[in-house]
């Protein structure tokens, strides 16, 4: 796992990318980093977390905390259906290997994507901090957010647990 | 190829500790003037392993140091050094040495390179020192560039004349050491075949000026008994072949064997002759033994060693986890087959209750496997007492009893401070000084007992002297002094002793750099209750005291006891309850500044909500009065936890949330239930420190 490649960066080839809804936007994580697809089940949750944290689940006897992406980019309350899936991401951090898993509308596909149809992603304008965006890919007649998975859980997560807690 | 090196060196630091340990062990149990054979070898044994394995990964200094060590080491195997007091202290400070210089290089710190240089020439001035003795039989200096007669140490030691003598006649040509061939190397390889003797013809030197010395002038005549086949002996000389002449003959032979003569070799160029004669066979003769021997015993060593294994921690926990998801499979079948009527469900429900059975024994199972002996942390005691006990001018005997008890590594690791503060405390504090105790009738030599022994599903472990025991009156007197206690607190003789785990107390008049400085047994109650163990001491003036510790045997499990706060359920350790009240019933009063305040017993305990502690963004449906209010303790202070329901007692497996989350303050781990979902385990040591934080601030 590359722990190096955090900042946001055009990749050299065609890639891999498991795309996914979020409030109608199509967003797409490297496949590389993710373990599995479960459905979303209530976590248990966690004291002093921030709120874009709902809380951990058992793994198969793993402790995995969940991201609520929806919180995370500012994007309203999720509205749990049948499509509401966790993406579990394992990520290489400077913590050591993390699992995660990311709540997410719906998942939709794996396209690949190679490295001249990305386009860095733009410096201002978006509800999401650029850091945590790899690049911008036209799909069809859309426009595809590839996240950097490596980021968003290491700056979510790790952030939110060893911050200071709330009053 | 090239093999990544690095990947191997925790193994090393690890075997290297470990070996330095039963190093420092075995010189422990060295006697002065009759040193057992036995445990010199395995001192030498654990050296030259650790050479072995630094000079592999090329760390200079320790094999430099070690390497100095050995040579001293084997002047004692050879029983040419005697162990003396002196040498062992030597020995002794060597082993802290080498521990240093392994912490250094496993955190790449730079090591007191003059401690380890002085030290290390003291280790060569033994060696010489001893050279001057009569026995330094040694170092056979060469005759002149004539002629180097070699006899092996073997026949030395005037052993039999067996087997067969040859006569071999070895005459190079000069071009013999042009084409790569050395005469010693042949020597060496026949020496190893038996007793060999060797003259060396200077005929054929020319006068200096027409010397050339890349030419072989020399030839020899070489004298070797051995049980080995003729066939090996020209085997040695098969890289000569057509360099040389050789002729081997059988001067005497063993019944059955027959002499015959070996003419080889097809004549080349003409002859010179090499003027460094005095670099024959020679040498020394146990250099040799010693680059063989040790790795024939390490060998020995290691495969008495065969019947355990090397785990890493992480392969365990993750049979730890497969068993913990299997538990929960487990219960959710057993809650299935509860529902199915008739005879299938009965043959069902049998089932179940056999695989209920299996997988707890198979969880006892997993458990054992991290459980390690107590002796780890034991052994480092020996060394710490004799050399405290010469520093204090004391006579201590330790004896340890129960080495052979098992706890979990992870408390194991955690156990070995409190424990050092406890004997120290002991032969400093505890047991007097020779004339003090001669004066009242006791031995001269105190006695330190450490005890380990099972309890249940606690181990209890023991420090106990044959001191003067607790001083009440000089605690008490203390204590006033410092304002722990008002001049006319009566206390109980348990209330007394309890005094010393308060932060600040030291009675010793005077701190002395090994314990008195009043830190000690307030941080060995710390740290036994973070292990959510209990200390307790006992005491009787004159007689002696006994500090006993009781630590769970595993910090793996914890016996939780379930509540509901809200719709939440958290898991509360056993250990770390007093008592539950009904809520209704319990004096609870709001007090300006306070908050809530529960009146227990004669004490006002803060109350604690975990709703409003926690921030949970859960709605708290249920009457604050309804409900119970819970007594816990940790970290020395009570606080009254209110929660809504207890659910149930169970064992439950800790998981921590920083894998792949982080700490969070108020959580001591999480569990998995046996529905599958996850529950909190309170910390509530944590706990009461912030509420007592915040009352303060």
């Amino acid at each position: 796992m590359d722990v190096t490649a955090a900042k946001p960066s055009i990749v050299t080839d065609s890639d891999q990318y498991l795309t996914f809804q979020l409030a109608g936007q199509t967003y797409g994580v490297e496949i590389l980093r993710v373990q599995e697809i479960k459905g979303w089940e209530k976590p248990t949750r966690l004291p002093h977390s921030p709120e874009h944290v709902q809380g951990v689940i058992n793994l198969r006897g793993a402790v995995v905390p969940i991201l609520d992406l929806r919180r995370r980019f500012g994007l309203g309350e999720t509205q749990y259906g049948r499509t509401t899936v966790v993406i579990v991401v394992k990520v290489g951090t400077d913590h050591g290997e993390l699992t995660a898993g990311i709540v997410v509308d719906a998942v939709c596909e794996v396209c690949n994507i190679s490295a001249e149809d990305l386009r860095p992603p733009p410096a201002v304008g978006s509800a999401i901090d650029s850091d945590l965006v790899r690049g911008l890919a036209m799909v069809g007649d859309g426009m595809l957010v590839l996240l950097d998975v490596v980021q968003l859980v290491s700056r979510t997560l790790i952030e939110s647990a060893t911050a200071p807690k709330a009053a | 190829m090239t093999i990544d090196l690095t990947q191997f060196h925790d193994a090393f630091y690890e075997e290297s500790f470990e070996a330095i340990g039963q190093m420092e062990e075995s010189l422990l149990r060295l006697d002065v003037g009759t040193p057992d054979l036995e445990l010199i070898n395995t001192i030498f044994r654990v050296a030259h392993s650790i050479k072995g394995g630094a000079a592999t990964f090329g760390f200079a200094q320790i094999t430099s140091f070690t390497h100095t060590l050995e040579t001293l080491l084997d002047e004692l195997r050879g029983q040419r050094l005697k162990v003396s007091a002196a040498l062992s202290d030597l020995l002794l400070r060597s082993v802290d040495v080498m521990r240093e210089m392994l912490r250094a290089q496993q955190g790449k710190q730079p090591v007191d390179a003059q401690r380890v240089a002085d030290l290390q020439f003291d280790l060569e001035l033994a060696v010489v020192q001893k050279g001057r003795a009569p026995a330094a039989a040694a170092a056979a200096p060469a005759a002149a560039p004539v002629a180097a007669a070699a006899t092996s140490a073997a026949a030395a030691g005037g052993e039999a004349a067996r087997g067969t003598l040859y006569k071999i006649s070895f005459r190079p040509y000069l071009h013999l050491l042009a084409r790569g061939n050395d005469p010693l190397r042949m020597f060496r390889e026949l020496r190893e075949l038996g007793d060999l003797q060797v003259t060396a013809d200077v005929s054929a030197l020319p006068p200096i000026e027409e010397f050339d010395p890349e030419n072989c002038y020399l030839s020899w005549q070489l004298r070797l008994r051995t049980d080995a086949p003729r066939q090996s002996i020209v085997e040695v000389f098969d890289w000569a072949e057509g360099d040389c002449e050789l002729a081997v003959k059988v001067l005497e032979s063993e019944p059955g064997t027959v002499a015959r003569n070996v003419p080889t070799c097809v004549p080349t160029s003409p002859a010179a002759a090499r003027p460094v004669s005095s670099e024959a066979p020679p040498v020394t003769p146990h250099s040799e033994d010693n680059e063989h021997r040790p790795a024939k015993v390490a060998d020995v060593a290691r495969s008495s060693d065969a019947s355990s294994i090397r785990v890493s921690v992480e392969k365990i926990d993750d049979l730890m986890n497969s068993v913990g998801e299997l538990v929960i499979t487990q219960s959710m079948l057993g809650q299935f087959g509860s529902l199915l009527d008739g005879a299938v469900g009965e043959r069902l429900r049998t089932g179940l209750a056999q695989l209920e059975r299996n997988v707890r024994e198979l969880q006892e199972s997993v458990m054992r496997v991290r459980m390690v002996p107590i002796s780890f942390v034991f052994s480092r005691f020996p060394r710490m007492v004799r050399d405290l006990s010469q520093r204090l001018g004391k006579k201590v005997e330790l004896k340890i009893t129960g080495g052979e008890t098992e706890l979990d590594k992870t408390v194991l690791e955690k156990i070995g401070d409190p424990l050092v503060h406890l004997v120290r405390n002991s032969i400093d504090h505890g047991i007097e000084s020779q004339e003090q105790r001669q004066a009242s009738g006791k031995a001269a030599h105190g006695t330190v007992h450490l005890h380990a022994y099972h309890r249940g599903s606690s181990i209890t472990v023991e420090v106990g002297d044959d001191g003067g025991g607790l001083k009440r009156e000089r605690i008490l007197a203390k204590a006033r002094e410092r304002g722990l206690i008002s001049t006319d607190d009566q206390l109980s003789d348990e209330a007394v002793n309890n005094l010393i785990f308060l932060a600040g107390f030291s009675t010793h008049d005077q701190a002395t750099d090994i314990s008195g400085r009043g830190v000690g047994m307030d941080v060995v109650k710390r740290n036994v209750d973070e292990l959510g163990g209990t200390i307790e001491v006992r005491s009787e003036a004159g007689i002696g005291s006994r500090f006993i510790i009781t630590l769970p045997l595993t910090l793996a499990i914890v016996d939780g006891q379930t509540v509901a706060v809200g719709d939440e359920s958290y898991i509360v350790p056993l250990t770390a309850i007093v008592e539950s009240l009904q809520l209704s019933t319990a004096s609870v009063k709001q007090v300006v500044g306070h908050g809530e305040v529960l009146s227990f017993r004669g004490e006002y305990l803060p109350v604690v909500r975990l709703q409003k502690v926690f921030a949970a963004r859960s709605q708290g449906t249920r009457d604050p009065e309804d409900g119970l209010i819970m007594v816990v303790e940790g970290d020395g202070r009570r606080v009254g936890l209110c929660v809504d329901e207890l659910l149930g007692q169970q064992q439950v497996v800790v998981k921590t949330l920083e894998a792949n989350y982080g700490h969070v303050d108020g959580i001591a781990g999480a569990t998995i239930l046996g529905d599958g979902s996850v529950a909190l385990i309170l910390d509530i040591a944590g706990l009461t420190r912030s509420v007592s934080e915040s009352l303060a601030a």
